[in-house]
């Protein structure tokens, strides 16, 4: 790895790299002779699909920039502008649109992958933290992406999250005004947060994704049993269950891209909106700060959250309580690494109470998502409350049940690939 | 067992949550079911007709901004000449359909400006707008002197009724929320006919709803055709990934 003299390396151009920039090093080191578990199964296509529709933001987000005009007096007509004016506009935004949704769906699948495979557990905490950064700055992204095409929904939706600092004690009202840039959503708000889609978070996304990465290259990764491959390794020091990351898994992948296109693809051309949950039916009416749409409800991947926000009744004259306990539901996934006391990794060496404690997790974690789309009426408040305790149950109590649950040998080995 | 169960469960969510997100579409304001529609924005006779009923009864007051009269005759293939027809306000063929209604002037007239109709097929659906069209009412206590099913204390007065005759409400007992017996307002039925028959107004009312389904979209037809293409390629591209990686695999033991 260290600079090499001019004779050395290989020949021609690309020696003449080489040289200069460890090109070759780089790719045997991250990827031909980047050892990685044989025995992957369908869970782990969501980290390279999670990198591909990062990639497809990037790239259609850039194209809608273009043509998109971040003001409140032009922001709707622009998106319409895009949608049917603009070769093939129709088709950038949709696979925005679409992407923004198929990201949340990949990333609570990859994360529901660590809680399967303990791959959250040591030496892989700070593998866990930088995802949970990740997720943390998409649901901003997500947020902010929202407000740009300036429907009812993206105005009310906008107002309804920013008016949650507000609530906070003391700082509130002029930590409002600071976000908002004014004293109401207004052209000022859509200004910065604007910026914010397109240049700042962005860049903090990619910066992540690039540690997330580093990280995982670093401890290696885990796998279905949640063994170390690196504890058992052959003459050349190759894990003797690893297989090298290229081309075995970068065709493996490449097949779970091609499945994933086509879901993809089929909502992009087929149903775009997703029965208003992608796109949701208000916000194809214009901002308008006289008329509150009927129901306000997030996009379906912040409702389990809102759901939780909402769950929480005011307590002492002040709602902040909701925000509160909505803020700590996130940031209890950064503790998931300590909280988990269990000798073993994967679930498939765990006891009885871990598996159900983590089905009933998803459950009501899938319920509050419910929750949070319906309007607060009937069984709903209760039910959100229920799933809210459940939901905390699951991480707050880990430390007793991860510890006393009964737990299988765990094999030396891999135990079966595809 | 218990990965191949959640993996359902997971996999279910988003088909668990599109009807969850579907039903809040289904009812328009006033709690009562709407009627299907049954539009198809492939149905080229239709759209033309929609096109030219929406010109002629809807475009005195609704504009449809974002639809190009140009790209409304090259889509529904309309010739020149015939557009020309179409055409009652002194705009080009290459700006939106607008409506000759002053805004303001509108706005106190009706109490509110009649709000353009680009996107109302996507805000609210076909559906919503095939029954409202035959949602009206008589409602002596309402200014113009009807009511809607489907948007109660509606600004718009009843403009079809010389084609659809005059409706007037049904009422049935029936238990509100409280639980206490009340008339409640179930639907309607026609008092006295007008220029078309029931048959005759609901193609009509559908050829608009198909219309203003296509201007909430314009790319929609074609995105769909499209659509079969792209995913039979990569269901083929699909079968070649799966054999590589097969092939490639092979010697993982």
């Amino acid at each position: 790895m260290s600079a090499a003299p001019e004779s050395a390396g290989g020949k021609g151009f690309l020696g003449w790299i080489d040289r200069r920039f460890p090109l070759t090093a780089l790719w045997k080191s991250q990827v031909s002779e980047y050892y990685a578990p044989k025995n992957f199964n369908f869970w782990y296509y969501f980290g390279s699909l999670a990198l591909l529709v990062l990639v497809n933001q990037l790239v259609t987000g850039i194209f809608l920039t273009m043509n998109y005009k971040p003001s409140s007096a032009e922001a709707f007509s622009s998106i319409e502008y895009i949608m049917r004016d603009v070769d093939w506009g129709w088709l950038i935004r949709y696979l925005h649109s679409t992407g923004a949704s198929a990201f949340f769906i990949i990333i609570y699948l990859h994360m529901f992958r660590a809680l399967l495979y303990g791959s959250h557990r040591k030496p892989r905490e700070l593998l866990w933290i930088f995802g949970c950064l990740i997720f943390l700055t998409l649901m901003a992204e997500g947020f902010m992406g929202y407000v740009l095409p300036w429907g009812n929904m993206s105005f009310w939706g906008a107002q309804v999250i920013t008016s949650l600092f507000g609530s906070l004690p003391v700082i509130g009202g002029s930590l409002l005004e600071w976000i908002r840039g004014d004293y109401v959503i207004a052209d000022a708000t859509l200004n910065r947060f604007f910026a914010l889609h397109v240049a700042a978070l962005p860049l903090a996304l990619i910066f992540l994704v690039i540690a997330h990465l580093m990280a995982l290259h670093e401890v290696g990764s885990n796998n279905p049993d949640g063994i170390e491959i690196h504890d058992r390794e052959d003459e050349h020091g190759h894990p003797l269950d690893g297989i090298p990351f290229h081309p075995y898994y970068t065709v493996k992948d490449l097949m779970g891209v091609m499945a994933f296109l086509v879901l993809f693809c089929g909502v992009v051309f087929f149903a775009p909106a997703f029965g208003g949950l992608f796109l949701e039916s208000a916000n194809f009416g214009p901002a308008n700060p006289l008329q509150t749409p009927p129901h306000i409800a997030p996009v379906w991947y912040f409702t389990p959250f809102y759901a939780i926000l909402r769950a929480v009744p005011s307590f002492a004259g002040t709602q902040v309580w909701g925000v509160l306990v909505m803020g700590a539901s996130i940031v209890i996934l950064f503790f998931l690494p300590w909280l988990d006391r269990s000798p073993v990794h994967s679930i498939r060496y765990r006891g009885p109470i871990y598996k159900i404690m983590l089905t009933i997790f998803v459950i009501a974690f899938i319920t509050l998502g419910v929750c949070g789309l319906k309007p607060p009426a009937g069984i709903y408040p209760s039910l959100a409350r229920v799933c809210t305790m459940l939901y905390f149950a699951f991480f707050l109590l880990m430390p007793w049940y991860s510890r006393i649950d009964r737990v299988k040998p765990v094999p030396e080995r891999v135990t079966s690939h595809d | 067992m218990i990965e191949r169960l959640l993996l359902i469960t997971v996999t279910l969510l988003p088909a668990a949550l599109a009807p969850a997100g579907a039903a809040l579409a289904q009812e328009g304001e006033g709690g009562i079911a709407l009627e299907h529609a049954g539009t198809d924005i492939t149905d080229l006779n239709s759209l033309q007709r929609g096109a030219r009923d929406f010109m002629n009864y809807c475009s005195g007051c609704h504009s449809l901004r974002y639809l190009r009269y140009n790209r409304m005759a090259q889509d529904l293939k309309i010739p020149a000449a015939d557009l020309a027809n179409l055409m009652f306000t002194s705009s080009n063929a290459f700006d939106g359909v607008d409506s000759a209604m002053p805004a303001a002037d509108a706005a106190k007239w009706f109490g509110k400006a009649p709000p353009d109709l680009s996107l109302m097929a996507r805000e609210r659906s076909p559906d919503y707008i095939y029954s409202y069209l035959k949602g009206y009412y008589l409602d002596s206590t309402r200014p113009w002197g009807v009511n809607n099913l489907y948007l109660p204390s509606v600004a718009m007065p009843d403009v079809l009724a010389s084609l659809q005759g005059l409706q007037e409400p049904v009422f049935e007992n029936q238990a509100d929320a409280g639980g206490n017996a009340q008339m409640m307002l179930v639907g309607v039925k026609l008092l006295s006919p007008g220029s078309l028959s029931p048959q005759e107004y609901d193609v009509f009312c559908r050829d608009i709803a198909n219309f203003l389904d296509y201007a909430g979209e314009p790319v929609k037809a074609k995105r769909q055709s499209l659509g079969v293409f792209v995913t039979l390629f990569l269901l083929v591209g699909f079968v070649f990934a799966y054999l590589l990686k097969k092939e490639y695999w092979k010697d993982v033991h």
